[in-house]
């Protein structure tokens, strides 16, 4: 330990994951921590703290009201914070009161459907949904409201169809727990993650019927985009990081940079292999310009589909 | 044979030196942090996971040391509900039922080792169930969506009257609370939040950790206060610890059907491993009959549980390994670190890794031999527990009480509420009304209605939806006999059980 000026950056990290063990936040300031300290960034462990509540409401009032000046805090952030910011779920909590320092990776948005379903692609299953809501019902792992629900409405409203208060959606415990409920026949169609179906897509028990990306996803390139079929709806669920707003330049800059050196890494490259990541890289100044965007866009489909005034 | 080859590249990776030791250490910190209230298996592993990165293991060897945890907090579990009347995590609840009346007849050593070969067969048969059926028993998984869940709980509800054998309006309004307390927090179908009175803290509801050391160990607490220091139960009479074969001999078969029961409800990612040792308790004392005893100190009723909530601990892998779905908190935490470890579990994951699950099923069976061996040597120090006088032991049990419950989600407010229940709990304790029905209502009674709201919204509110599968017309007719029939039944077979309180 050094002491002095210099003395902050070398104490040890904290990844605050804002929920409990076992989902993407979690998994996102593990992973990171993890290649942080492989790769000889911070000196000691970057410990994670896991902090469920409201969503990732508590974590991020416990930063603004507790840690604001904290200069060896992390705390992971997701799409779902964006949607939850949006949606005003964070007790009046506003996006700037914190500093995003970056995205690196994005688990784009997928459709899919059982092996067996008749729909073969997102129109039949659009048309379906058109002229009879009620024959269709969906599933993804987020509540009612969260970002698999807003995929569905997305795409339907872009197929002008505009009664979203009659499609069927279930919210279950995680996507995984959606897709066997589609396998099973419970449901006609999973909304979630790529990472969620990729085991269940070399096994062969479902079928993707679209990717929300601007282009194919690498490793995936027989998913067609809804794009291409005529449906401009793009959502990944971006994984990155805010820090508490009142750190200086210097150690924000600091820490985006050591962001930069882990998206780089091999060993990032390889957990996104393996967990169904895509590549995707925003990190420093304007990502939080990126991000203010994301959530005026979901202020805005939010208030037309009913969940905010 | 295929298994046999498997099996022997699943010892060959697990078992060399450094892992058994890993095992060892696993085992014993899982068994300590099992019997500390607030501290369940799911933190556990959680607050261990930096240690494999710290310790630069392996992907097996990280799985060994975790898997050892995850085993060894399920037996451990089982420790202080006996001793003290304490659940040490949420499957070990219904162990107190009958745990505690056998500690304080003085039969503390007998209910610590029958439940732990209890733990022992349970834990083992899923391992086993495990390596042979785990990608059929995925199939399972599929056949299960909101009406048969429904039926699922109906059925656990039907039958929780029968819990306390005395006053079963008690249990009914104790039941109640439990259910109220549920419906705290984000509801699922709409997405806004309920009863939370606009505090952030009680959108994700109440936890049932939190709940079950107020009511149990920080009501005790009040009650030591109370009556200073004279009446409280903590503290019993000790015999000498001998291995109690005869009451083992004659539990076999109530450890085999409650391991039966536990696994399959492990294996039901909506189910996990309370309601696996509930199901095991009440199926074996419907079937041993009022007359067994059970709720009075009847070792039956401490093996049921513990084998159910063990083998459900090993079900609770099936899905999670075959299909990515954790079955419960820990399986969830297990998940992360395998996730961590770039392994991702799915219908794949057998053909791909097999050195990895193989690895994993070898650890299982090692953990479960280290921990029977450990086990039943050291019951004779876990009862020194209870030489300890309470004036020493509670302020013990209430710091790690609080350090444990911080420890959940790093804020003070759960803190309160626990205090608060542990008012709650005192309060009833004083009415006499039974608390373990409160902590089944908050367990079942969220996921018994979101599978009833789920099912209204795919059926479009038809209620025949929830009787249109075999599994589920199958689940009902059990729920109704299991609920009814007792009612009509009982004038014939015997006079009615006389209220005593």
């Amino acid at each position: 330990m050094t002491f002095g000026a210099a003395a902050p950056a070398s104490a040890a990290m904290e990844c605050i994951a804002p929920a409990n063990p076992g989902g993407g936040w979690d998994f996102t300031c593990r992973q990171i921590g993890k290649i942080m300290y492989e790769l000889g960034l911070v000196d000691e462990p970057v410990q994670v703290t896991n902090m469920a509540g409201g969503g990732g409401g508590l974590a991020f009032a416990h930063v603004v009201n507790e840690r604001n000046d904290d200069p060896n805090l992390i705390v992971a952030a997701s799409q779902a914070t964006a949607t939850r910011l949006a949606q005003n779920a964070y007790g009046g909590l506003k996006a700037d009161q914190v500093r995003f320092v970056g995205a690196i990776g994005a688990d784009p948005g997928v459709i899919v459907v059982a092996a067996d379903s008749p729909y073969k692609s997102l129109k039949d299953l659009v048309e379906a949904v058109k002229s009879d809501p009620s024959s269709v019902s969906f599933a993804g792992g987020s509540a009612a409201g969260g970002f698999d629900h807003l995929k569905v409405l997305m795409i339907l409203k872009k197929a002008g169809f505009d009664d979203i208060r009659k499609v069927k959606y279930i919210g279950v415990d995680g996507g995984a727990d959606a897709i066997t409920q589609v396998i099973g026949g419970h449901a006609t169609a999973m909304t979630g993650d790529m990472s969620e179906i990729v085991g269940f897509l070399k096994s062969g028990e479902v079928r993707a019927l679209a990717v929300l990306t601007e282009e194919r996803v690498p490793g995936f390139e027989d998913i067609p985009t809804a794009k291409e079929q005529g449906y401009d709806v793009v959502a990944v669920n971006w994984r990155g990081l805010y820090v508490p707003k009142g750190i200086s330049d210097e150690r924000f800059n600091e820490i985006a940079e050591m962001l930069r050196k882990v998206a780089e890494s091999e060993q990032w490259k390889e957990a996104m292999k393996a967990n169904g990541l895509a590549p995707f890289t925003k990190v420093g100044g304007d990502f939080q310009e990126w991000v203010n965007q994301v959530i005026k866009d979901t202020e805005e489909l939010s208030r037309e589909i009913g969940v905010i005034q | 044979m295929d298994i046999l080859t498997n099996l022997a590249l699943g010892f060959s990776v697990a078992l060399t030196p450094f892992t058994l030791m890993l095992a060892v250490i696993g085992c014993f910190l899982g068994t300590i942090i099992g019997a500390l209230p607030g501290l369940g298996p799911s933190n556990g592993v959680a607050i261990l996971i930096p240690i494999t990165f710290t310790m630069g293991l392996d992907a097996t060897s990280a799985l060994v040391l975790m898997t050892a945890v995850y085993y060894g907090a399920m037996y451990g579990g089982r420790i202080s509900s006996i001793l003290l009347n304490i659940p040490g995590d949420e499957p070990a609840l219904m162990t107190t039922l009958d745990g505690y009346p056998m500690a304080k007849q003085g039969r503390a050593g007998d209910a610590l080792v029958i439940s732990g070969v209890a733990s022992f067969v349970g834990a083992f048969l899923a391992t086993i169930g495990l390596m042979l059926l785990a990608p059929l028993l995925a199939g399972i998984t599929y056949r299960f969506g909101p009406p048969e869940y429904f039926a699922l709980y109906m059925l656990a509800f039907c039958t929780l009257g029968g819990i306390a054998s005395n006053n079963q309006a008690k249990a009914a309004i104790s039941a109640c609370i439990g259910l109220g307390i549920a419906m705290i927090g984000l509801d699922n179908t709409t997405g806004m939040p309920r009863f939370t009175f606009g505090n952030m803290h009680l959108m994700d509801g109440v936890d049932f950790l939190v709940a079950i050391v107020g009511l149990f160990a920080i009501s005790e607490v009040f009650v030591f206060i109370e009556s200073h220091g004279q009446s409280t139960s903590i503290g019993v009479r000790l015999k000498k610890v001998t291995v109690p074969v005869r009451d083992i001999l004659a539990s076999g078969w109530t450890m085999l059907r409650g391991s039966l029961v536990g696994f399959i409800a492990g294996v039901l990612p909506g189910a996990g491993a309370s309601l696996g040792s509930f199901l095991a308790y009440m199926s074996e004392k419907a079937i041993a009959g009022d007359k067994a005893g059970f709720g009075t100190g009847n070792p039956k009723g401490v093996a049921a549980p513990e084998a159910g909530n063990n083998a459900a601990a090993g079900g609770a892998l099936v899905p999670m390994l075959t299909l990515g779905v954790p079955g419960s908190g820990t399986t969830a935490v297990l998940l992360a670190l395998l996730m961590t470890l770039n392994i991702t579990p799915g219908p794949t994951l057998f053909a791909e890794k097999p050195d990895v699950v193989w690895g994993l099923i070898a650890s299982l069976l090692i953990a479960n031999f280290v921990l029977l061996a450990m086990n039943v040597p050291m019951v004779k120090l876990f009862v020194r527990i209870l030489q300890v006088p309470p004036h020493v032991l509670l302020p013990g049990v209430t710091m790690v009480s609080f350090v444990g419950i911080y420890s959940l989600s790093g804020s003070y407010f759960d803190l309160l509420m626990m205090v608060g229940f542990g008012l709650l709990g005192w309060a009833l304790r004083k009415l006499d009304v039974p608390t373990v029905p409160i902590i089944l209502g908050i367990l079942l009674g969220n996921n018994m209605e979101d599978s009833l709201r789920r099912a209204m919204v795919l059926s479009d509110g038809d209620w025949t939806y929830l009787f249109s599968s075999p599994i589920s017309i199958g689940l009902w007719i059990a729920a109704v006999v299991g609920f009814v029939a007792p009612i009509f039944l009982r004038p014939f077979l015997r006079r009615p059980q006389a209220i005593t309180d």
